[in-house]
């Protein structure tokens, strides 16, 4: 028993030593840069200010964040229409098609996102896969501007984030007992009516955990708009990105950063608190 | 109960995969009556169960529920409800929701909802816990929403799925007695599954015996026990000692025959020849037990052993070796002023049972 309580303690010890370092440490050295005065031959200068907050009130950076926020909702709701019948149909399966599905589903993983997003150039280009899929089926005659469009940049984030919001789903749905979807046909429910009254809302919670792992890396992907939206579409990572890379005002990038972290937070506290309350309710 | 059929089940015959699960089963159930589909697992009750109530239909045969043939009739428009096994409450809604679940479904208006909710809940009594959700409630409780639930719609006939086998044994004899009450109450027709075998016989009007996709008997409580049709039945309903014996002669319509060293004279209910192989069943509560200065007559007694010792309170269940080596079990009732029910492992006893309490079979096989 002792050998277990060491073993333990050496793993919680290592876990904490690293997330020590590369979580809290680093976070609190942007935290602490981005209350610094920006400095164009260094860092940033040794001087308290707030001004790097006060810069984030511009309209500029208010139309950037409202666009984000936009375009990760958009995605997390197209995650959602795409992946929930995927997740149904995989978590209602007993075949084996069910293994190959959820393997095909995990594949993609084993090779970097931004070498897929690379891919996905290769098919959304003006000569591409694509364009020569769809001119070879005769259904369009011209090559179609896909590349460095908005619909470019929704199509690499959905197509990315996507599992995220599967197997949340398919995880909730699969445990979800079949006899209630017989007592609600049993009782007269329809499947419109089954869906809507029972399914949808017990799998809520599966909805929400796909949400919050879709929407919040949806606004900091930068390389997708960076590869497939040209300059013209640009995301909260990519502000933080080019304030770090093309700027060098690391102070206003720490601040972008500070302030995405908190608004998340603020997301994943409310969702905590929902999620405690519903279950307080229950066992009341 | 009435003599009105409400559910004929005619020649239904299932399989999944190519196994056959029940085999030409043909069965009336009457209005307002309790039957018992009782079995072991996999005897193809639950089947039966789900085909009435149309989540499977039969590979043949047909089902008629109030004159109508049921084929392809979808589960809510048959005007049979099913209480399911781990109630399926939905576990979202409050109490109230759930109940009301059927009729909104069934487009009933809501000012009409409430009352009926209302007095279903009145019914299982639960009227002050509409507003909770399941989860709040006790096993017994989420087991009377469940019945709320499906007798609100005012079904024909309730079919209920092993809705006891969660519930803890004197929660059980509760709901048990609850349930009987009920169904006398509302009138409806039940049709309960179980394999519980005493469940079976304190509850039912009549009780369907099933084992391996057939119906072995069909009878009353009392019938089903003390006349079993054949050995499974026997076997399954209460305990039984088995002797195997030949009729050794038949004289006047009876046929002898010897039981363990003794021989005995019964009627021949089942056309025997003499040499036929013949099984007499004679339940433990039937045997009865004396020590050997209780009596003086031993001549139609049985000597034997007691090897195992059992006190259960109400009975007290022995083993006897007999003299012939058989081991035979019988079930005395207690009674705090007989000294005569304390035994001793290895102590010398003598037993009989009343001519005629012995079931006599034919030799399957």
């Amino acid at each position: 028993m002792k050998g277990d309580n060491n073993f333990r303690n050496f793993s919680v010890a290592i876990i904490s030593t690293w997330l020590g370092i590369f979580a809290l440490f680093a976070f609190l050295l942007v935290l602490f840069a981005s209350f610094m005065q920006p400095d164009s031959n260094k860092i940033f200068n040794f001087h308290f200010t707030l001004s790097n907050y006060t810069t984030l009130f511009s309209s500029l950076y208010v139309i950037v964040f409202f666009k984000s926020f936009y375009i990760a909702g958009a995605c997390t709701l197209f995650c959602i229409l795409l992946g929930y019948p995927f997740a149904y149909i995989l978590a209602r399966k007993t075949s084996r098609w069910k293994d190959l599905l959820l393997l095909l589903l995990i594949i993609p993983f084993w090779t970097s996102s931004l070498i897929r997003s690379y891919a996905m150039v290769a098919i959304l280009k003006t000569k591409g896969v694509l364009n020569n899929f769809l001119i070879h089926l005769g259904i369009i005659h011209h090559p179609l501007q896909l590349l460095f469009t908005n619909t470019a940049v929704m199509i690499g984030l959905v197509y990315n984030l996507l599992p995220f919001m599967i197997l949340p789903l398919y995880a909730n749905l699969e445990k979800f007992d079949n006899r209630l979807i017989e007592a609600a046909r049993d009782l007269g429910a329809g499947k419109v009516r089954t869906f809507t009254k029972v399914i949808l809302p017990l799998s809520l919670p599966g909805i929400l955990a796909g949400s919050i792992l879709v929407f919040l890396p949806a606004m900091t992907l930068f390389y997708i708009p960076d590869l497939l939206g040209g300059a013209k579409a640009l995301l909260l990572g990519n502000l933080i990105e080019n304030q770090f890379l093309l700027t060098h005002n690391w102070p206003l990038g720490s601040a972008i950063s500070v302030t995405l972290t908190a608004v998340m937070g603020i997301m994943l506290v409310a969702h905590w608190l929902s999620s405690k309350n519903r279950s307080g309710e229950d066992f009341l | 109960m009435s003599d009105k059929t409400v559910v004929e089940i005619k020649g239904v015959s299932k399989s999944f995969n190519d196994q056959d699960v029940l085999k030409c089963i043909d069965l009336t159930i009457k209005h307002g009556e309790f039957l018992t589909l009782l079995g072991p697992s996999g005897c193809g009750k639950t089947t039966l169960l789900r085909m009435i109530s149309g989540f499977e239909e039969p590979t043949n045969g047909d089902i008629y529920i109030d004159g109508k043939n049921a084929k392809g009739l979808p589960p809510h428009e048959r005007h049979v409800h099913t209480v399911f096994q781990s109630y399926a409450l939905f576990p979202h809604m409050t109490v109230s929701d759930n109940v009301a679940f059927g009729l909104r479904c069934n487009g009933i208006p809501e000012n009409e909802v409430k009352p009926r909710v209302e007095e279903a809940l009145r019914m299982v009594k639960l009227e002050n816990f509409g507003n909770r959700k399941p989860a709040q409630l006790s096993g017994g409780q989420q087991q009377r929403v469940a019945i709320a639930r499906a007798v609100v719609n005012r079904p024909l006939v309730l079919l209920l799925d092993e809705p006891l086998s969660s519930l803890d044994y004197r929660l059980r004899k509760t709901m048990q007695m609850e349930l009987r009450q009920l169904q006398r109450k509302l009138g409806i027709t039940f049709i309960f599954v179980t394999h519980d075998q005493e469940e079976a016989l304190s509850m039912s009007d009549r009780v369907v015996v099933m084992s391996e996709g057939v119906i072995t008997q069909i009878g009353t409580p009392r019938q089903v026990y003390e006349e079993p049709a054949c050995l499974s039945v026997a076997k399954f309903i209460g305990e039984v000692n088995i002797f195997e014996t030949n009729v050794s002669s038949i004289t006047d319509g009876k046929i002898t025959v010897n039981i363990e060293g003794m021989p005995h004279t019964y009627p021949n209910k089942h056309n025997f020849s003499v040499g036929d192989k013949a099984l007499v069943l004679v339940r433990p509560e039937d045997v009865r037990v004396y020590d050997s200065n209780e009596v003086t007559d031993t001549s139609n007694m049985y000597r034997g052993i007691v090897e195992d010792f059992t006190y259960k309170g109400t009975t007290v269940d022995l083993m006897v070796r007999l003299d012939s080596g058989k081991v035979l079990a019988t079930t005395e009732f207690f009674d705090e002023d007989d000294d005569s029910l304390v035994y001793t492992l290895g102590e010398k006893v003598w037993l009989h049972w009343v001519n005629g309490w012995e079931v006599i079979l034919p030799h399957e096989g």
